[in-house]
């Protein structure tokens, strides 16, 4: 057995230990030892929502091409677990109708907070994409569809390197002006830690309110779950994440990329907030896809429960 | 709970690190942190390779040349329980020993003036929860024994930040806060953010393993410690004072991972990675 001492085998059964002993289930808020504190205290929101992008942004970059009936499963047994909102797929022609066609009840922009990030990935400058945004939102609005604004780069840029927060700030409001109802802030390239993270949140919570913020972190240094957790403290309460980390950062070869969602629902269990999400159930649909792509987890929650 | 010690060949408490006592949930940081690496014997302790005492020597010689200030170096335990540690003696000897670092080695039983570690802090695999007044009981006892360092260990990585901050807020309670370092397990990749919260709450030693070396034995393929690596990272990224070389250490945890055969534990260093 190597180095393992043999005491292990008499401790509690790995899953056992989690269901009964700690909060692996369901958030636990209203179930917690009284003497703890709870998430009003601790200036922490009551509830976070998550946004589930595996079937999108995760798939997208992972380098095996998913088969469409496997997608649809995979979205299934997403929508059992809880997360109430999901992104499933992405239209990339500027012509978007068909979407709309389609069934689509909800769209997203995409802008950036770096110049030549926005020329390098949607061919535009940050001017011009704005435009092109406005027009998106307008019609959007008409046909009451509401629309996502993300912003790219919100805390360093592949090829400028960092960023000012007043820029994001600039792009933030652009497009929560024009009627993006909720400002998802990118750490595209995982290089923010928490004070970047602070910083940044500050300057763009004088123009926007919190309510309409979102954050969406980059585990590609690890830094993503400190940084969402700073993000918290300061009162935001929407997250981006992927189930069992799905895609890789296609700027560091080798990198992982989006924070997975089921260590993010551990972090945010065990901070006694409400998610709504079932722990477990997204675990299963983790361990669904990574199957079905051949892959191992980026979940370390997923990689601990599973091998026990 | 189990509390183990550590001998230092020289007693070296170090008064200079500037500290801030936090007053809000965001909390006032440390200006400077000193990080333990424990790569070297928790780290190796832990995995399933036993690793060549030049290697070992090799590995801490390069922790050496990072700026380190405390590198855990090996364990006089019983080779029977330890295999890997068998080679205490002769690393020892073999390895460098630079000015102002120190190596400190884990021994059994030692009273006197010397650090601890207590394990569990946040959970147990055998009992579950642990009260943070049993925590703060077994630290306070350490403390008036006559350790000058107290590491809270997280054994089982099922800590969060709101469990970490409650355990910290009943310790300090009872020991001072210069005396407290944390040592996190990422079984759950929480690692970081409850150092992120110890920090946040005045603490300013931290532990953590090159590479992310050392599996947890309590779960079969998960990940043990945090990696020194993503810890600089952070830091540097907060503005707070380390004296560690990321890249030199980058490499380190890079000679180790050829030698075990194994991907690294390090986010920083798979996105480096040049390969």
């Amino acid at each position: 057995m190597g180095n393992v001492p043999s005491a292990v085998k008499h401790c509690l059964s790995y899953q056992q230990l989690l269901r009964e002993h700690l909060w692996i289930g369901d958030s636990v808020a209203g179930a917690l030892d009284p003497a703890q504190e709870t998430s009003q205290s601790s200036g922490l929101p009551e509830f976070v929502k998550i946004v589930e992008v595996g079937p999108r942004d995760g798939l997208q970059n992972e380098k095996v091409i998913v088969p469409t009936d496997i997608k649809i499963e995979f979205i299934n047994r997403l929508s059992q677990t809880g997360l109430s909102v999901i992104e499933v797929t992405s239209f990339v022609s500027s012509r978007w109708v068909p979407q709309v066609a389609a069934g689509a009840t909800e769209i997203s922009v995409f802008g950036a907070a770096s110049e030549s990030f926005s020329k390098k990935n949607i061919n535009c400058s940050i001017e011009e994409s704005m435009g092109k945004f406005e027009e998106v939102v307008k019609s959007a609005r008409h046909m009451n569809i509401p629309v996502r604004g993300y912003v790219s780069c919100a805390l360093g840029c592949p090829y400028e390197g960092s960023i000012t927060p007043q820029k994001v700030t600039e792009v933030s409001k652009r497009l929560y002006g024009m009627g993006c109802y909720e400002i998802s802030l990118g750490d595209t390239i995982g290089v923010g830690t928490p004070g970047s993270m602070k910083r940044m949140l500050e300057s763009v919570m004088k123009e926007i309110p919190p309510g309409a913020l979102a954050v969406h972190c980059h585990d590609t240094y690890g830094q993503a779950l400190a940084n969402i957790l700073t993000a918290l403290q300061m009162g935001i309460n929407v997250v981006d994440s992927a189930v069992s980390g799905l895609g890789g950062c296609p700027y560091a070869k080798g990198a992982s990329g989006n924070v997975a969602t089921e260590d993010l629902i551990y972090m945010l269990n065990g901070l006694g907030l409400n998610t709504g999400v079932n722990l477990h159930k997204v675990m299963e649909a983790g361990d669904f896809i990574c199957k079905a792509v051949n892959k191992t987890t980026n979940s370390k929650v997923a990689q601990a429960s599973f091998n026990a | 709970m189990a509390a183990m010690m550590k001998a230092f060949p020289q007693r070296l408490v170090d008064l200079m690190f500037l500290r801030a006592v936090s007053t809000s949930s965001m909390g006032t940081l440390p200006k400077r942190v000193k990080i333990v690496e424990v790569g070297p014997r928790d780290g190796l302790q832990n995995e399933k390779n036993i690793v060549p005492t030049p290697v070992k020597i090799k590995l801490i010689d390069m922790l050496s040349e990072t700026g380190l200030s405390v590198i855990e170096a090996t364990s006089f335990v019983s080779p029977k329980w330890v295999p890997q540690m068998a080679d205490h003696t002769e690393v020892l000897k073999g390895i460098q020993k630079f000015p102002g670092i120190n190596y400190p080695v884990l021994v059994p039983n030692l009273k006197g003036f010397e650090a601890a570690y207590v394990s569990c802090v946040l959970g147990c695999p055998y009992e579950g929860k642990i009260s943070p007044a049993k925590v703060a009981e077994v630290a306070k006892k350490l403390y008036s024994m006559g350790c000058y360092e107290i590491s809270l260990g997280d054994t089982i990585g099922v800590g969060t930040p709101g469990t970490m901050k409650d355990m910290l807020s009943t310790v300090m309670q009872e020991v001072p806060l210069a005396a407290l370092a944390v040592h996190c397990h990422d079984t759950y990749g929480q690692a970081l953010a409850n150092t992120l919260m110890a920090l946040q709450m005045g603490v300013s030693v931290v532990d953590s393993s090159v590479a992310g070396l050392g599996g947890c034995p309590y779960a079969q393929g998960a990940l043990g410690n945090l990696a020194t690596e993503d810890l600089v990272y952070m830091l540097e990224g907060l503005g707070i004072h380390t004296g560690v070389n990321l890249q030199k250490l980058l490499e380190a945890g890079n000679f180790i991972c050829q030698a075990l055969n194994r991907k690294t534990g390090s986010k920083v260093a798979q996105a480096t990675c040049k390969l």
